[in-house]
């Protein structure tokens, strides 16, 4: 499919004798997805004709192997012009000079959501088309029969009700488990999906605003540890299950009836759908400190070793038209940037399907520490969470966390800017 | 010991069929699992996981799976680009590394010891643990080509086979065969005046079959399943192989039926290639045994 | 023996050259680059110039350190007790953070400890994690080495007798090999869940006695699931390698045997054993080097959880190099499995060196 649409969009080049434009590669994430490819495509096309100076090729990769072949493309010197990056490893992609400042006038995206926006040293390095949202997934039907009240974005559950709810699921019988977290996928989501409860609890995973930025107190003060405790009881006592999950039971067991909630990505959103008619969407619990979830998703971004990040940035601002947001969304489901946007889709124009994300995004989401030790701390919360679910020590495993994070952060003279 | 009784000879054959045929259950279903999920709708191949109709060819079975794996990935390019690389790689590499354990078991040379062990000591690497100083190695690596001289090797297919030409394994394979062919004949050769090279063509190869097979099928295998290598130095689609193309399928809604079709497919050359060279295995057997 | 050897350096050379030259330029050139990065401070992703660290690489993954403690007493004297009557002692991490009494013990944590007199002894490591890693790595080599060795063997003579469609057998036998360990992982998921096949089938044979444990979720049986694993699907590989090397040996011998009336024990002990001498030597030091560089499973099934029972030392050179950005760790744990396999294949070899 790429290759055709290339050779096309090649020959057409020949044919209108439009030599003077000056190519321009992008790295993309999707391989794999032909929605997704066909609509990047299809924006790569429209930009090409669109004007002269600039002639824009598209290489993609599957999203699992991606961060891996930029890295490995960066050491042998052999980055596109154009790449995409996601969210939280923006900054660290940006500290070591993988990219380079945006050249975007930010009143562009003034009207954009904040998950979207990709800042790092008060500058903007990238922007995304879409953001994603979670949402504790249930059934009224299920509300309803726990005798649970539903909560809304001005008056989330609390802990308590949270814990009722868990307790009321269990206590019924009809479950496996209440709640399917999303154990078995271990990777990005285990901090996307679980740094919000920690938010919630008052704690975080690194200090960004100390200098040097620092883990200890925030990630294993009070709220850490009171988070961690909390963390453990949802195995402990059964309501959730663990690392171990069958992969085959996260990926249908909601369908299934195996859970009561499901705590998930409005990208799994359209199967829930189909299997009932009663989805509920809630927002996130406030555990004491504020309602949460992780914003920032894929964003596209100029590379810190391309001579046009002027041609870079131009394809990047067309992209950002309206009409090609409301597309993305239309056709994977994620969350367009913009209200306007919005309104031309089908799921998250007022009264669609999912319309809530919107509003979830809007209102909760927070970003990821904003840092270029992002991509280590969060693989050490990663096996911290993994490890307290098996039933580690709370204080001592979020110890040990915090001098891996605190090492690895002396290591690179504190993530200063490099001169 | 029982003589010839028909009765007791029948019921022998029988245990041993038996004991093959159970042994073959416990090695086969993987195959069987993943032909058999290939051809059910996701839901149901989920579902169907926790007991024995993983195994059976129940429920909605069709093709659209394969359908679907076409239509996501282009399977039959990264088929090729695998079947190429790893065809090439393993035709070079029992050349080299035969002509290599020919030269530590039949010639005496200085430094033979030495070098010999140092190739053994690499087996000891594994190949996870130096993938980044390799990859700084050949995006500087100078080659002569079509375009004249060029430096860097990325994004070609030569930048996956070359590397993996020689290895410790078989080099140490041929070796230790080679220690157990028949001295005498190699002495007569060279008693009539043959050359080194001539032993290795006319005597040493043809006595080898059974080590060239089992080579092969282990060397092919291994490039065959080359994932992180190629994730690195290959950034065009068209030269992708195999398991880099798997990473297509696993999409945040993992597709577990298109998996499963897929790596179907990408399994038949390997059993093709297996089945090919255990045809030549027979052959070389039926030439009788090589020991004297 | 010696007498078939004929002096020829430029044969020799011209012949082992450019096997040996592709594998000085591919793998031991990148692993002295891996030698010197051990010694630095290098990153995956860094904008920070690279220095020079000396042994600071090693110290921090490889430190060990004891100390012992008494319980706490209260004013009079008395030892404080928790709820259950044991004994408390002070936190560690007040002897292993910035306490100047004690400065070689910091950063280092508790790896494990035991009562000694009338005190705890802890045994301290400035990377716990990673002692895990080369203990699971240790057993899992112990276990699978000889194991996955013998059954392949007996699955070579299986499969090395003449029947009529035994190819089908050898075809299947091999299966698991054939298909990507990845994907063998994968599916061992489903099998070893809590509900999933294994524990259905078991429960089924002994009608619901057996009440099976979440295999990979318990720190007692995940190392021992993967081994299990492991070796069910690499048996075929070596079965492959022994078969080669039952070939070699000649009819003529079985023959031989035969009219002398041995029995199967026999032919197997004095025809068969003693032609396969060069072949196990060959299948040992193979499995060894395979099963240190344990990783791939590691990798799809627990991501060495749970709580570390499954910490190997390869995934732990990968997790840290490319997970953790931490390049120069992961090739001082290059550097280290190399030496510690070095040192255990020259102990092999000398435990099984020909006795004249």
């Amino acid at each position: 499919m790429t290759r055709l649409t290339t050779a096309t969009a090649l020959a057409l080049i020949w044919a209108s004798g439009a030599l003077a434009q000056t190519e321009l590669t992008m790295w993309y994430h999707g391989a794999g997805n032909q929605v997704e490819s066909e609509i990047i495509n299809q924006i790569i096309s429209d930009f090409n004709a669109s004007q002269s100076d600039w002639h824009v090729t598209i290489e993609s990769f599957p999203q699992a192997a991606y961060n891996d072949a930029v890295v490995a493309a960066a050491l042998a010197g052999d980055l596109p012009d154009i790449l995409d990056v996601d969210g939280p490893i923006m900054p660290n992609w940006a500290w070591a000079g993988y990219l380079q400042p945006l050249p975007i006038d930010p009143a562009k995206i003034e009207s954009f959501l904040p998950g979207p926006k990709g800042t790092w040293n008060d500058q903007l390095y990238s922007v995304g088309l879409w953001d994603a949202a979670v949402a504790l997934v249930t059934r009224q039907s299920t509300l309803d029969e726990l005798g649970l009240r539903t909560p809304t974005l001005e008056e989330p559950w609390t802990l308590e009700e949270f814990m009722g709810a868990m307790e009321a699921a269990k206590a019924s019988g009809k479950y496996d488990y209440a709640i399917d977290l999303g154990m078995s996928d271990q990777g990005e989501w285990y901090p996307y999906a679980f740094l919000p409860f920690l938010w919630s609890f008052g704690g975080d995973l690194v200090d960004v605003q100390a200098d040097p930025q620092t883990a200890e107190g925030v990630l294993n003060g009070d709220a850490g540890l009171k988070f961690g405790e909390w963390w453990q009881g949802m195995f402990a006592n059964g309501y959730a299950p663990g690392p171990s999950q069958d992969p085959a039971d996260h990926a249908s067991g909601f369908q299934e009836g195996k859970y009561a909630f499901s705590w998930n990505g409005n990208w799994l959103a359209l199967p829930f759908l189909e299997a009932y008619d009663d989805v509920v969407f809630l927002p996130a619990p406030d555990f004491g400190n504020g309602n949460y979830i992780g914003g920032a998703s894929w964003q596209f971004a100029v590379s810190g070793t391309t001579e046009h990040p002027e041609g870079g940035a131009a394809f990047i601002e067309f992209a950002l038209q309206d009409k090609y947001l409301a597309q993305f969304s239309d056709g994977i489901g994620l969350i367009p940037p913009t209200t306007t946007a919005a309104a031309m889709t089908q799921n998250y124009k007022e009264s669609g399907p999912m319309a809530v994300f919107y509003d979830l995004s809007a209102d909760q989401a927070r970003l990821r520490p904003v840092t270029p030790g992002y991509p280590v701390a969060s693989k050490v919360f990663l096996k911290a969470m993994m490890d307290i679910a098996n039933g580690a020590d709370v204080a001592d495993t979020l110890d040990s966390a915090v001098d891996e994070i605190d090492a690895d952060i002396q290591a690179n003279n504190g993530y200063a800017q490099a001169q | 010991m029982a003589a010839i009784d028909p009765s007791n000879r029948g019921l022998r054959l029988f245990a041993r069929y038996a004991v093959l045929t159970l042994v073959a259950v416990i090695f086969a279903f993987p195959l069987v699992f993943m032909l058999v999920s290939s051809l059910k709708p996701d839901d149901q191949l989920l579902r169907d996981t926790a007991s024995l109709r993983a195994f059976l060819p129940v429920g909605d079975l069709s093709l659209r799976n394969y359908y679907a794996a076409f239509d996501r990935a282009p399977v039959g390019t990264f088929i090729l680009n695998s079947v190429f690389v790893t065809g090439v790689t393993v035709a070079l590499s029992l050349f080299v590394c035969s002509l290599a354990g020919f030269a530590f078991v039949f010639l005496r040379w200085t430094g033979r010891d030495l070098v010999l062990s140092v190739i053994l000591a690499t087996l000891i690497v594994p190949f996870e643990t130096i993938a980044i100083p390799l990859l700084l190695v050949v995006s500087k690596l100078p080659w002569i080509g079509a375009e004249g001289l060029t430096l860097g090797w990325l994004n070609t297919y030569r930048v996956q086979i070359v590397p993996f030409i020689a290895d410790g394994l078989t080099i140490f394979l041929f070796v230790q065969y080679f220690k157990d062919l028949p001295g005498d004949l190699i002495e007569a050769a060279r008693v009539e005046g043959a050359s080194n090279w001539q032993i290795y063509r006319r005597i040493v190869m043809p006595l080898s079959g059974p080590i060239l097979a089992t080579a092969a099928i282990l060397k092919f295998l291994v490039m065959y399943n080359q994932y992180l290598w190629p994730l690195m130095v290959v950034q065009e689609e068209g030269r992708r192989p195999v398991m880099v193309g798997l990473q297509y399928f696993f999409q945040l809604n993992r597709a577990w039926g298109e998996i499963m079709a897929y790596l179907s497919l990408i399994t038949v050359p390997v059993l093709a290639f297996y089945l090919y060279l255990q045809r030549a295995f027979i052959a070389s057997i039926a030439s009788t045994g090589v020991k004297g | 023996m010696a007498s078939r050897l004929s002096f020829s350096n430029r044969a020799g050379w011209l012949m082992a050259l450019p096997g040996f030259g592709l594998i000085a330029l591919f793998v031991i050139l990148p692993f002295v680059l891996a030698f010197v990065l051990s010694f630095t401070n290098q990153r995956l992703v860094s904008p920070n110039p690279t220095e020079w660290v000396g042994l600071s690489n090693y110290q921090s993954l490889l430190g060990l350190g004891v100390l012992h403690l008494e319980p706490e007493r209260d004013e009079a004297g008395q030892v404080v007790t928790d709820e259950n009557g044991a004994p408390e002692y002070p936190r560690l991490r007040s002897y292993t953070r910035n306490n100047p009494d004690y400065p070689h013990l910091q950063g280092k944590s508790e790896w494990f400890s035991f009562d000694w007199g009338n005190g705890r002894t802890y045994v301290l490591a400035s990377d716990v994690v990673f002692m895990k890693a080369i203990v699971n790595t240790l057993i899992f080599v112990a276990v699978v080495a000889p194991v996955q060795a013998g059954l392949a063997l007996v699955l070579a003579l299986l499969i090395n007798q003449r029947l009529r469609g035994i190819n089908i057998f050898r075809t299947v036998y091999f299966m698991p090999v054939v298909v990507s360990i990845v994907v063998v992982s994968l599916l061992w998921r489903f099998i070893y869940a809590e509900d999933g096949l294994l524990n259905n089938l078991l429960s089924g044979l002994t009608f619901g006695a057996f009440d099976g444990p979440d295999w990979l979720g318990n720190p007692r049986t995940a190392l021992g699931a993967i081994i299990g694993m492991s070796i069910w699907q690499a048996v075929g590989f070596h079965m492959v390698i022994w078969l080669s090397g039952l070939q070699t040996i000649s009819p003529t011998l079985y023959e031989a045997g035969a009219i002398e009336g041995a029995s199967r024990w026999q032919t197997f002990r004095y025809i068969t054993w003693p032609g396969l001498r060069n072949t196990a030597v060959l299948i040992l030091i193979v499995i060894t080097m395979q099963a240190f560089a344990l990783f791939a499973q590691i990798d799809v099934m627990t991501k060495g959880g749970p709580l570390d029972s499954t910490q190997t030392i390869v995934f732990q050179a990968v997790q840290r190099g490319y997970g953790k950005q931490d390049i120069s760790s992961g090739a001082t744990i290059s550097v280290f499995l190399f030496v510690l396999v070095l040192s255990i294949s020259l102990l092999q070899r000398w435990l099984t060196r020909e006795r004249r």
